[in-house]
């Protein structure tokens, strides 16, 4: 009896978190006819915003993956004094609002920050430019792959890195043919998360990069500039977002096929 | 072991996440309480242009006004009102929208309550002075998104200069931002060279920006609007809020701040 109950609460919690996650964006889609969809497609703002997304998407990416993937493999594999809070520092973007990452960039790489007059030096300018976006979504993303990558990379059966090194592999080469093969599956879903958080974008790049079609106005910044003259207009896009969005965590987890929040556990 | 290895990393992890969450928790839990008023139903909700930011909290301040406030530009606190929120004072850098939402029966009959004056804001230290500064090439320009007051105003402004200069101006806008804070922001930051603002908003910067009058005959008539929305909880409190822009605390504050008060 008590059994059956705290099943049936089990069942209710689960109806809840289903209908309070999926509602809103089913409303996007009753709201918005497939018509709408295409026809937002056909404005030149909307192509270039969802264009910018996926450049600026795309290279922060590339950046947090090239960068990130030995910096996780470090983390996961070696102990070191001041690990901890190696580990906390890189988790702190995780937690911290879009807002005051905005900020917080504006203070360290903006024209009058911290490194801004170095920058201006190498004459590198970030704010307003569509390099600013990339910088202000590595910031946000990061932090998602660097932690899948991380607990990936812990969980490569040691016995494999030792087997690969009696057979005569160096430790790059361990790293690149046995490491990075074997924590696939989470890397693949690190990537999936970060891409999903860094197309979600909207506070710091507002802040840190402004807005301007074609340049820093992302489909996040986009949505916000129609919501208020044109909602059906900025439902459409809302809609395509979440189409991209949803096609990209689809076709993570066909290829890493495990569940994606699982991080490659069983 | 590598069970137990796996264990300790995501057990460490998580536990330097669940002492961050729970520290942050804590600040916001702080800044909540800290806010919270004794009495819930006498609360004035107020919905402002960005640009009243600085004034309206001195009037609340000023007449003892228990009120919460939300600044944004003035065509997003429309698109919420139009899309069911309500607030009880709604309260725009124009005087088009209330008189929109008037007709939609959303608000009730607006007040014209406050003029501002549109001028150029550069930085403190900026050598431009004039608007044919900012022709040059190079020059980067924040200016209001179209469908914020300040960005219409502008346009409206500019649209009246020579096609040449006009352009060359246009060619060097970097940003078009959401309200007026956003502008002022990054001039302040120095992330550009001269942005379109009001008045107010360079005396409320404290110094920190200079403003450079428009020439008198491309100065667009910059009147705020303000009305009671239809359902409001508390139409009486939000009655006397927008009466007393007209005499008393409110006109001082805005006095103060920079505005002039309604024609007539």
């Amino acid at each position: 009896m008590r059994r059956a109950a705290f099943a049936v609460g089990l069942f209710l919690a689960l109806f809840l978190v289903l209908a309070f996650l999926t509602l809103p964006i089913v409303a996007i889609f009753v709201h918005t006819s497939p018509g709408d969809l295409i026809s937002s497609l056909g404005e030149q703002d909307a192509r270039d915003a969802l264009w910018l997304s996926l450049k600026t998407s795309v290279a922060a990416l590339a950046i947090i993956v090239i960068v990130g993937t030995p910096a996780a493999y470090l983390l996961a594999t070696r102990e070191f004094r001041g690990r901890s809070v190696v580990v906390t520092l890189i988790e702190l973007p995780l937690v911290l609002p879009p807002a005051v990452a905005g900020i917080a960039l504006l203070a360290s790489f903006g024209p009058e920050g911290l490194f801004g007059s170095a920058l201006d030096d190498a004459g590198i300018q970030l704010v307003l430019q569509t390099a600013g976006v990339i910088v202000a979504l590595t910031f946000v993303a990061a932090p998602f792959y660097l932690r899948q990558a991380q607990e990936a990379f812990a969980a490569v059966d040691r016995n494999l890195m030792d087997a690969a090194r009696t057979l005569g592999a160096t430790e790059a080469r361990a790293f690149i043919r046995v490491a990075v093969p074997s924590a696939g599956q989470g890397i693949a879903s690190g990537i999936a998360l970060a891409w999903g958080r860094a197309l979600g974008e909207f506070g710091a790049t507002l802040m840190f990069a402004g807005s301007f079609q074609g340049i820093t106005q992302t489909v996040p910044l986009a949505i916000f500039a129609r919501f208020s003259d044109d909602f059906t207009a900025a439902l459409a896009l809302s809609g395509l977002l979440v189409i991209v969005s949803a096609a990209l965590l689809l076709s993570v987890k066909v290829l890493g096929r495990s569940p994606i929040l699982g991080g490659g556990a069983p | 072991m590598i069970g137990t290895r796996m264990g300790a990393v995501e057990s460490r992890a998580s536990r330097h996440l669940v002492v961050l969450a729970v520290a942050v928790a804590c600040l916001v839990g702080l800044a909540g309480c800290g806010g919270g008023g004794d009495d819930e139903s006498d609360q004035l909700v107020v919905s402002a242009a960005a640009s009243l930011d600085t004034a309206f909290n001195d009037y609340v301040d000023a007449a003892g006004i228990d009120a919460k406030m939300s600044f944004a530009g003035s065509d997003e606190l429309a698109a919420q009102i139009r899309q069911g929120v309500k607030p009880d004072v709604y309260a725009a850098a124009n005087t088009t929208l209330p008189d929109e939402l008037h007709k939609e029966g959303l608000v009730g009959e607006p007040t014209v309550f406050a003029t501002n004056t549109l001028v150029l804001a550069v930085p403190e230290d900026s050598q431009i002075d004039s608007l044919d500064d900012l022709t040059k090439p190079g020059t980067s320009i924040v200016m209001g998104d179209p469908t914020v007051p300040v960005g219409s105003y502008t346009r409206e402004m500019l649209d009246q200069l020579p096609e040449d200069q006009r352009k060359a101006i246009y060619d060097n806008v970097r940003s078009e931002e959401p309200d007026v804070s956003g502008i002022s922001g990054k001039l302040t930051q120095g992330a550009a060279d001269a942005g379109f603002v009001y008045i107010t908003d360079v005396t409320a910067s404290s110094g920190q920006l200079k403003a450079i009058q428009l020439p008198a005959d491309l100065q667009p008539n910059v009147a705020y609007g303000a009305a009671v929305v239809t359902g409001a909880k508390n139409p009486e409190g939000a009655r006397k809020f927008i009466d007393g822009f007209l005499s008393g605390d409110g006109a001082t504050a805005l006095k103060e701040s920079g505005f002039k008060p309604p024609p007539g």
